[in-house]
């Protein structure tokens, strides 16, 4: 005697969190069920390990029967498949696109094509993250890669609106597009102790002050309207700008000036700090570092490198001197704003766009 | 001429891409009714179409508009081949005939197809234009109102009940017609799906003539069916019962709402003179006429026989006979409503509900089989013999009512069972009296006599009291005085079909009870299987009633209300399965325990058996007791004559009454011993009693019934679950003996149950509200057996305090550039009970009668014969809500899933099931919402602390 059909179908969709955890994560039915049972859910109900698999099973066509409309989840609130009470079509959306930070952290960077979805078998390998739901979550980003692609404005706003997502995953989501886009180098062996959160935290910045929609929102106000039409305005850096970042080289080829700079950080630091030495000895090091960055930035090779750069010309230095996160704070605002008081120096406004986000990402990059 | 009917098909979404090359769709739409159809412009290049199109209008007969569907066919226009369907809508625009119910249908309907399943969506306007036809000989009988609920509609008086109707029609089923061989699976499917919205159309409109003609506008408790006879045919038959319904005015509407329809002044049951008459000609067919022995009681019948089954017995011996008054006044009473009451030909109510008064006296279940043997429908137009099997099934349930002393039935049902060329026709009711001034035309002149009845039976317990008279008791029953008036007699077990009496004292709460049975049966052919299965069912209705006894003793409980047994046929054997809802009457008196008797008492180790036994035996007792919170006032001494015995022989019956003299009555009492001993005499008995004993406790915090109340729970909340659970085993080996089969079939049973309980556990406390109305039958591709068993939609009302819905603030899209469509989806509620915790029905939409094929030639691909199947309920669950809603409303009631046919063959990689789903369409409004309405039950709205209602 054996069951060959068994189905439960409620009029509103029944659904468990936890099944629906263990089906995003791609386990398999007998996996789900194993951790059920250790789980102990069955003490609870006095269940039979029959009844758990039949359950399992219910749920787990239930989310392959919903997979289809959580591809576009707009579709989600207006078909008359499942009848989802709102909070948990929130839920179901929330969670079919939240991904693990190993996993995006693999593939950051990377172009979404076939070539990387292949390869995912071996980032299953390593991530532990098994490769079902490897393949959801790369999916994932590639599918909303597709759509914010073809989409004017501004980019997390469109992630939001169209995938329906709360605003912390969506600037999750821009940040992936953002660094899929401009295919920064992520996984050189320096880089690997960058959390996704790090980079997803520089990619905001990036995207806030350095493409065209920043233009709109902080520099020149231009009316929403025009720059609402801009494509792509999130996802490319400012051509402009690039450009124009070369005329801060004048700060490290200028001898003058690059003097000058030195001795009004180091009168400003002097004493307020344990690493004031080492800072003095290598401020013309770290200087241009940090000015070289930004006048290579033109060449897409070098966009590519940017964090590496950022970790190979100013934060390794600095952690090899010792610095703490208070030094490196301190270092950079008065970096910063010493530039202002230069007599010759002209680029106020172009230097704190730039200073504003390195300042920010070498903070947030600087740690352990 | 009198109707114009308006469609307008205003846009589509969601649609499948149709062209791979544009990945895009060139969508049109074809609109029919009867034989005209208009088309659209196509809509090129879009999944969102927006075709606005003009008012499509079709000037009908009302004739046609009760008959014919409006069909709504989505198109994807190709220049160099044939266009290729996409789906289809069909909308049943019934509702609209009558003034009372919608005004127009109007929204989203998921576009089906019975291959692909649902493939986007289209949103339909449609309206009808009645013109009055005063035409006294016409077909139509548009204004009917048709209600599956069985009591009277919440919203409604009723101001008179007339009685039963019925009607059936035939016709040739497409798949087995001769041009099924050269069309697709598709138009073969459609072409089925189209004449079963026809046919049942049909029925509606026949039986609404019917109403017309005694005078009543609407049917309540409709009750419809298919019989997929297979190359036979198909039958479409109905029952009802007419009603004149006065709609309430909003003012005096709390009164509908509780169970106390009180009205019983105007309350006037009339009587019917004779059935309609729109049945053509007849012809005769092959009428298999076999003697066949009933080997219980061994009286020779000139049929395949039906048998009676009287259920308010047991064998403890009659305690005393000193009547008091009564015997004088019954016979009184039964002449009044005798005169009443029979003239009609079938004084029977599909009614489970009533309102106070109306029931007199209960006598019990009543209920009637039939084997017949199929034969081809040679002419669809002339469907006597079918009419004349059912006739024959209702005349016996006429006597045995009156066997009981009864003269009318409530709760009445009809259901069969085929097998290929074997059907079983069964109906059960509920033997009942029925006051004499509710049956009186004009019934003003309640003069003193009737005063007398009132006096002679309180509402509340009047209902228990026999209504047969206790010298010439029509089986053995042991009579005590009520225990609540003391002064009439009450039996000591009362089954019923209908619903627990709103008026009834009930202690402690009640609980499902269930009893199972299999019985293996040779194959064979024709008349010898049709003998065969005759043969079985005395024995399989017999072990039923013992089953279901004995739990009823177990759980110490002394009645069943919504009693329904199912007996379905297959290819080597027999399923039964009884559901019923036990509760304790304190009218009645206590149960008595259960003793274990052995047979061969010297042995000493087997003395040491029975004693274990009877104690787990009496410790069940004892916790079911606590569990149901059963605890009757002990103050039984000086009731009755002489105390009752522990155990007492019975005699063997012999019916006296003289109206079923021909008839079989099965003395149900186990034989020579009382049904209360179970003798453990060989193994089977011993695995009886384990089996009765391993009936698994439900879990802390769930309840479970089958009738539209739970006894002794009445703080329901409005968070309302309904689901529907279908499950199919195959057995391996056929060559179990009924013992092992039964055991199986407990344990399937049992597993289901707990599969629900675990499913439903974040709901507790909650209770389960059993739907079973057929939860049995038998998919047999040979060599394997294949019973699906089906316990239906239970609708779980959840005790526990959920937070409804914000309805119509669901998330919006704010995206709205990408999706043209972005009104979020009313809910739209389920259930199969006639009414709403919580909530008040304002308005009746119209009856919902949907039937759908659904069939896939990838089987595999769709995940098996469970995905394919889970997907097919979620699809016609979805239809169904979209029409709801499409009439405006917001819930569906009395909702119940008659058929669902599920065939494979998973060689081919093919499936094919058929569904069946009906209701009534309402609009509810919570309570909470209503202004200046006092609150109703006392108890209706759960208190704050979300408990559930066991304190």
């Amino acid at each position: 005697m054996s069951v060959e059909l068994d189905v439960f179908v409620g009029n509103t969709t029944i659904m468990d969190e936890e099944v629906y955890q263990f089906w995003l994560d791609g386990y398999t039915v007998n996996d789900a069920v194993k951790v059920r049972m250790e789980g102990g859910v069955l003490e609870e109900c006095e269940a039979s390990a029959e009844v758990l698999h039949s359950d399992t099973m219910d749920q787990y066509r239930t989310f392959q029967m919903c997979e289809r409309l959580l591809h576009s989840p707009a579709k989600l609130a207006n078909q008359l498949l499942f009848q989802i009470p709102p909070h948990r079509q929130a839920m179901l959306i929330e969670r079919y696109y939240a991904f693990d930070g190993v996993f995006v952290r693999e593939v950051l960077g990377k172009k979404l094509s076939k070539g990387t979805k292949k390869d995912l078998d071996d980032v299953s390998a390593k991530t532990g993250v098994t490769l079902k739901s490897c393949r959801r979550q790369f999916d994932n980003f590639k599918r909303v890669f597709k759509v914010v692609e073809e989409l004017k404005g501004p980019l997390v706003e469109n992630i939001r609106q169209h995938f329906l997502l709360s605003d912390q995953l969506a600037r999750n989501y821009a940040a992936i597009v953002f660094f899929a886009n401009n295919r920064f180098e992520t996984g050189k062996k320096k880089l690997h102790y960058l959390t996704f959160q790090d980079f997803a935290f520089c990619a905001g910045q990036l995207i806030s002050y350095w493409t065209v929609g920043a233009v709109g929102d902080n520099l020149s106000p231009q009316s929403p309207d025009v720059y609402n039409m801009v494509e792509d305005m999130d996802v490319d850096l400012e051509k402009q700008f690039l450009q124009d970042l070369k005329e801060l080289k004048i700060l490290i080829t200028d001898k003058d000036l690059l003097d000058q700079h030195k001795s009004l950080v180091c009168t400003a630091l002097r004493g307020k700090t344990k690493v004031f030495n080492e800072m003095e000895t290598n401020f013309k090091n770290l200087s241009r570092g940090l000015v070289n960055i930004a006048v290579k930035l033109t060449n897409t090779k070098d966009v590519r490198d940017f964090f590496i750069d950022l970790v190979e010309k100013f934060i390794e230095p600095c952690r090899s001197d010792k610095w703490t996160a208070g030094d490196m704070r301190l270092f950079l605002t008065h970096y910063t704003n010493s530039a202002h008081i230069l007599d010759t120096f002209k680029h106020q406004v172009l230097w704190d766009r730039y200073m504003g986000v390195i300042k920010s990402c070498i903070l947030k990059m600087y740690h352990d | 001429m009198p109707g114009k009917l308006k469609a307008k098909i205003v846009a589509g979404r969601h649609l499948p891409v149709m062209d791979r090359a544009s990945d895009l769709t060139d969508a049109f739409v074809e609109v029919k009714f009867g034989n005209t159809t208009f088309k659209t412009d196509v809509f090129p290049k879009s999944l969102n179409p927006q075709w606005n199109s003009e008012w499509f209008k079709f000037e009908v007969d009302d004739e046609d508009l009760q008959d014919e569907p409006l069909q709504i066919t989505v198109l994807d226009h190709d220049t160099y081949s044939a266009n290729d369907a996409i789906g289809k809508v069909y909308i049943d625009i019934d509702p609209l005939l009558c003034s009372e119910a919608a005004t127009r249908i109007c929204g989203w309907f998921p576009i089906y197809d019975t291959i692909h399943g649902i493939r986007g969506e289209i949103n339909v306007l449609v309206k009808v234009d009645l013109f009055n036809d005063l035409n006294s000989f016409r077909q139509s009988s548009c204004g009917v109102k048709f209600f599956c609920t069985t009591s009277i509609p919440r919203c409604y008086r009723a101001a008179l009940v007339h009685g039963f109707v019925e009607e059936l029609v035939v016709n040739e089923d497409p798949e087995y017609q001769w041009i099924d061989r050269i069309r697709t699976p598709r138009a073969s499917n459609e072409a089925r799906q189209r004449l079963i919205s026809l046919m049942s159309g049909e029925l509606q409109r026949k039986i609404g003539l019917k109403v017309l003609e005694m005078g009543g506008n609407a049917v309540v408790g409709y009750l419809q069916c298919f019989d997929l006879e297979g190359e036979s045919g198909l039958v479409v038959r109905a029952i009802g019962t007419a009603c004149t319904l006065d709609k309430l005015t909003p003012g005096t509407a709390p009164n509908t709402n509780t169970h106390s329809n009180t009205a019983p002044a105007s309350n006037v049951f009339r009587p019917v003179p004779g059935l309609g008459s729109c049945r053509a000609t007849w012809a005769m067919f092959k009428q298999p006429v076999l003697d066949i022995s009933f080997p219980l009681i061994g009286v020779l019948n000139n049929q395949f026989r039906h048998f009676l089954f009287l259920s308010v017995l047991s064998g403890m011996g009659s305690g005393g006979s000193a009547g008091k008054e009564a015997g004088p006044l019954k016979t009184l009473l039964r002449q009044h409503t005798q005169s009443a009451l029979e003239q009609r030909e079938f004084p029977f109510f599909t009614l489970t509900c009533f309102p106070p008064g109306f029931l007199v006296h209960v006598g019990g279940v009543v209920s009637a089989r039939s084997v017949k043997l199929l034969d081809r429908i040679h002419n669809p137009d002339e469907p006597e013999t079918r009419d004349a099997w059912w006739e024959e099934i209702r005349q016996e349930i006429k006597s045995h009512a009156k066997a009981l002393g009864c003269h009318a039935v409530v709760g009445y049902s009809e259901s069969t069972s085929i097998c290929e060329e074997v059907c079983i026709l069964s109906a059960s009711g509920t033997a009942a009296m029925l006051n004499p001034r509710f049956m009186r035309e004009g019934c003003l002149d309640a003069g003193g006599s009737d005063h007398r009845f009132e006096d002679a039976s309180p509402p509340s317990c009047g209902f228990c009291h026999i209504p047969y008279d206790e010298f010439n008791m029509p089986f053995p029953a042991q009579l005590t005085y009520c225990y609540r008036c003391r002064r009439q007699k009450v039996p000591d077990v009362l089954f019923t079909t209908i619903d627990l009496p709103a008026e009834a004292a009930v202690t402690g709460k009640g609980c499902l009870i269930q009893a199972r049975l299999c019985r293996t049966k040779k194959k064979a052919q024709g008349e010898v299987n049709a003998t065969a299965i005759s043969n079985l069912l005395p024995f399989m209705e017999y072990e039923l009633h013992t089953q279901l006894m004995n739990k009823l003793k177990l759980r110490s409980m002394n009645a069943l209300f919504g009693l329904r047994i199912q007996i379905s046929v297959g290819e080597n054997m027999l399923l039964g399965l009884a559901s019923a809802t036990g509760v304790y009457l304190s009218a009645l008196p206590a149960p008595g325990g259960i003793q274990v008797a052995g047979k061969t008492p010297s042995d000493l180790n087997y003395d040491q058996h029975i004693a274990t036994m009877q104690k787990r035996i009496n410790d069940t007792i004892t916790k079911n007791k606590e569990l149901y919170n059963i605890h009757p006032p002990e103050s039984t001494e000086e009731l009755v004559g002489s105390p009752i015995p522990d155990r007492q022989r019975s005699r063997l019956f012999r019916s006296t009454s003289e109206s079923s003299d021909e008839l079989l009555e099965l003395d149900l009492s186990h034989g020579k011993k009382d049904a209360f001993v179970l003798e453990i005499d060989d193994t089977d008995a011993v695995e009886d009693i384990q089996s009765l004993l391993t009936d698994a406790p439900m879990p802390a915090g769930f309840y479970s019934c089958n009738t539209e109340v739970m006894p002794g729970i009445y703080n329901w909340t409005s968070g309302l679950q309904m689901f529907t659970s279908v499950r199919v085993y195959r057995l391996s080996n056929a060559n179990l003996t009924n013992q092992g089969l039964n055991k199986i079939f407990t344990e399937l049973c049992e597993n289901l149950l707990k599969s629900l309980y675990f499913k439903l556990r974040s709901m507790i406390p909650c209770c389960l509200f059993w739907n079973v109305p057929r939860s049995l039958s038998f998919v047999s591709p040979p060599p394997c057996l294949h019973p699906v068993l089906r316990p239906p939609h239970r609708s779980v009302s959840s005790a526990e305090r959920c937070s409804p819905l914000p309805e119509g603030r669901s998330r919006s899209l704010r995206s709205t550039r990408s999706m043209p469509c972005g009104a979020p989806v009313a809910v739209v509620k389920m259930t199969p009970l006639s009414f709403l915790p919580g909530t008040r029905i304002v308005k009746y939409l119209g009856i919902i009668n949907m039937f759908f094929i659904r069939e896939t030639t990838s089987l595999r691909e769709e995940g098996g014969v469970s995905g394919f199947l889970h997907c097919f309920i979620a699809e016609v669950f979805a239809m169904v809500r979209a029409h709801v809603a499409a009439l405006g409303g917001n819930a569906v009631v009395s909702y119940s899933m008659k058929e669902c046919v599920f065939m494979e063959n998973p060689n081919k990689n093919q499936a094919q099931c058929l569904i069946n789903v009906s209701g009534d369409a309402v609009i509810f409004v919570r309570e909470s919402e209503q202004e200046a309405t006092p609150p109703l039950m006392s108890s209706g709205q759960i208190s704050s602390t979300g408990a559930d209602g066991t304190t």
